[in-house]
């Protein structure tokens, strides 16, 4: 159970591994779909090949644009294409990366449902009924003493079978149709799986170091999104506690004035005084609407450098020098000093 | 650190097996794709061949580079063999052990394909209908006007007219079969031999210690790729979550309100704000990040953890009224 939950926090955590759900949920949704569908041919020669065709080539499109709309990382990838510099220069690369890696997960849905389509057959049929020759299925008697547009139209009635008369013309017909359909639909087949083969096993040759580049900062730009919301939420929730909190004292206060109460509160007090701290720490000095419109603007007009302060790591270290073991700080927290001496060294020792 | 080291564990013990169970996966998947797929004999002589050696060749290639792409051991044998020296030297047997090793998985959906479609027989009736001598047979039906190359052609072909009130035509299936099903089972035999041969002539010509060394060296190529990747992943949030951190705090410095940061705060913020620097390994910097993913590639660390197993440790000390000194772990 320790091992399912830890792998399910891992694909959770992982959002390609999301994604590739995803993408295989589609994948089965549009097979189950072709099965649903009733294919009915129309059977006269001016539609036949374009509700045969056209049945093998909008819904593929339907299902990559469905793909692009489910997934998740394409308005992260409107939001880094479109974001001004600002203090972050802007990588091609990475765009390129994010694209391919969502266009190549919307792909499959639709080339699950052509090939699935030409292995089926149906829509070949209906599309090409009308270029066959008939003589090749046997000496059949049939089309003799008639005009063009009538041969036309009996041609195009093959797809259909309570419409057309001669069975052993139509099963030779459609056995026919439907070989060339497969025989389309397994060359379709080993042209994705070579292209796949091609672009994953052999792309280690070249350019690896920049695809582990491209690779890691795609990921950044993802998590700092989520991290960026869930400080604004921690932020929002701070701001709102302190907002009432300061409503309620603002209104008792005035109340006491009013009524000449002394407040009895006083022991408590000091609890509220360290949630009240904690809740200052995460409003981290912002603590007005227009200083907060001010941040959430600059986050898309001018995104900060990747280059996290050194001094802001120093400043604790030095704190952390300046004598604090387990909290006892220089003295003025707690409200009493120390008698020890403040002489400290760094001292290393080596386990061995 | 704790998750880090389940999810080592998991990795080790199942890496091998998470292939194994991958190819088998692959094999059912063959298989069921062989049940569905509805086989349609063209019944005409010209097509008949083509049709039906297409049919038994392409998958089967289909299959091995899709068992070549869904093998994790690919992608580490071709960064293995691709990567420049580094300070670490490179060992030829590892990528020859990950190519064999991600050959014979990728073989085994192709061969399974090709086995059921011999061992079910419609493909050979369809290419081999046409060879048969009718002469073996009585009930040739011959009132049909078609010449005898275009009526066993139509062998296959259960519901055609001309068949219907003879048994010509089960016949020659039941005979095309036969030889069908002889070729499957004389290809599975001559595998199994061939496999239990190889296992058991195998340590006569190889050296077991090497062998141990190679798997152990393959392992550990896959292991570390992956702790890479998670290391990579865990740091990205670490980076992420101290970029929006310090973003907030910059935007603060432009407000009206400069009083500086309290001492308490910063101190009670300390053993989160640790744990977070000791994730990010001192890597803070877009540049610093480029430079250590190229490194990554370009030049691969030596096989020796000896500085870090043996790391010292900073703390501090201090000495008491009566000169003892304490130290404490920082």
């Amino acid at each position: 159970m320790d091992k399912f939950r830890m792998m399910f926090q891992f694909l959770q955590a992982n959002q390609e591994s999301f994604m590739n759900g995803i993408c295989g949920i589609m994948a089965l949704a549009s097979a189950q779909m072709y099965s649903v569908f009733e294919f009915s041919c129309p059977c006269m020669p001016e539609y036949n090949y374009i509700y045969g065709i056209g049945l093998l080539i909008i819904p593929p499109i339907w299902f990559f644009l469905l793909g692009f709309v489910l997934n998740n990382n394409v308005s992260v990838l409107a939001e880094e294409w479109k974001r001004p510099i600002g203090k972050r220069h802007k990588d091609p690369t990475i765009l390129r990366y994010m694209f391919s890696s969502i266009a190549q997960r919307s792909l499959i849905a639709p080339a699950v449902w052509v090939s699935v389509s030409l292995m089926d057959g149906k829509s070949f049929l209906c599309a090409f009924s009308i270029n066959l020759d008939i003589e090749k299925f046997g000496n059949y008697s049939v089309m003799n003493g008639l005009t063009e547009t009538d041969k036309l139209k009996l041609l195009a009635r093959i797809p259909c079978e309570k419409l057309f008369e001669h069975q052993e013309i139509r099963e030779a017909a459609s056995r026919y149709i439907k070989c060339i359909s497969q025989a389309c639909g397994w060359m379709f087949l080993l042209m994705i799986t070579l292209t796949a083969f091609l672009i994953r096993a052999i792309r280690p040759c070249f350019s690896q170091a920049a695809f582990l580049k491209t690779k890691y900062w795609s990921h950044y730009i993802d998590v700092e999104r989520k991290m960026f919301d869930e400080a604004c939420k921690d932020h929002a929730k701070s701001f709102a506690k302190v907002c009432i909190h300061q409503y309620f004292e603002n209104i008792s206060g005035e109340m006491q004035t009013l009524h000449h109460h002394r407040s009895t509160g006083k022991d408590d007090s000091d609890d509220r005084e360290e949630d009240k701290r904690s809740d200052e720490e995460k409003l981290m000095g912002i603590r007005a609407q227009d200083d907060m419109n001010k941040v959430l603007w600059n986050w898309h007009t001018c995104k900060p450098p990747l280059a996290l302060r050194k001094e802001q790591m120093e400043g604790e270290n030095n704190g952390k020098l300046n004598g604090n073991a387990k909290g006892a700080a220089n003295g003025l927290v707690n409200g009493h000093t120390h008698e020890v001496a403040k002489k400290e060294w760094a001292v290393y020792y080596s386990k061995v | 650190m704790d998750r880090l080291k389940l999810v080592l564990q998991y990795f080790q013990s199942n890496s091998e097996s998470i292939s194994n169970g991958i190819c088998i996966i692959l094999a059912l998947v063959s298989v069921k794709l062989y049940t569905s797929f509805d086989f349609n004999c063209p019944c005409l002589p010209q097509y008949n061949k083509l049709y039906s050696l297409g049919v038994m060749i392409v998958p089967p290639i289909i299959l091995f580079f899709l068992g070549v792409l869904v093998n994790r051991h690919t992608g580490v044998m071709m960064e293995e063999w691709m990567r420049p020296i580094g300070n670490r030297s490179k060992n030829p047997a590892v990528v020859k052990y990950l190519f064999s090793a991600m050959i014979q998985r990728a073989l085994l959906a192709p061969m399974v394909w090709i086995l059921v479609t011999l061992l079910d027989g419609k493909i050979f009736i369809c290419a081999f209908s046409v060879s048969v001598d009718p002469a073996l047979f009585s009930g040739l039906p011959n009132n049909t006007g078609l010449d005898v190359v275009k009526i066993m052609a139509k062998v296959p072909c259960k519901e055609d007219i001309i068949f219907r009130n003879s048994s010509f035509r089960k016949a020659v299936s039941r005979y095309v079969r036969c030889y069908s099903q002889a070729v499957g089972w004389s290809i599975l035999l001559f595998l199994i031999v061939l496999g239990a041969m190889g296992r058991l002539i195998k340590p006569y010509f190889d050296d077991h210690a090497t062998s141990l060394q190679t798997r152990y060296w393959s392992n550990y190529l896959d292991v570390e790729q992956k702790l890479f990747e998670e290391t990579c992943v865990l740091h990205a949030r670490d980076f992420a979550r101290k970029c929006v951190v310090q973003f907030f705090e910059d935007m603060r410095e432009d407000a009206v309100l400069r009083l500086p940061q309290p001492l308490f705060l910063r101190n009670s913020r300390e053993e989160w704000e640790d744990k977070e620097e000791e994730r990010l390994h001192g890597v803070s910097k877009q540049e610093q990040v480029d430079q250590l993913l190229n490194k990554w590639y370009h030049s691969k660390p030596e096989l020796d953890v000896t500085r870090m197993a043996h790391r010292p440790r900073t703390c501090v000390t201090w000495e008491d009224r009566e000169g003892r000194t304490l130290y404490s772990d920082v």
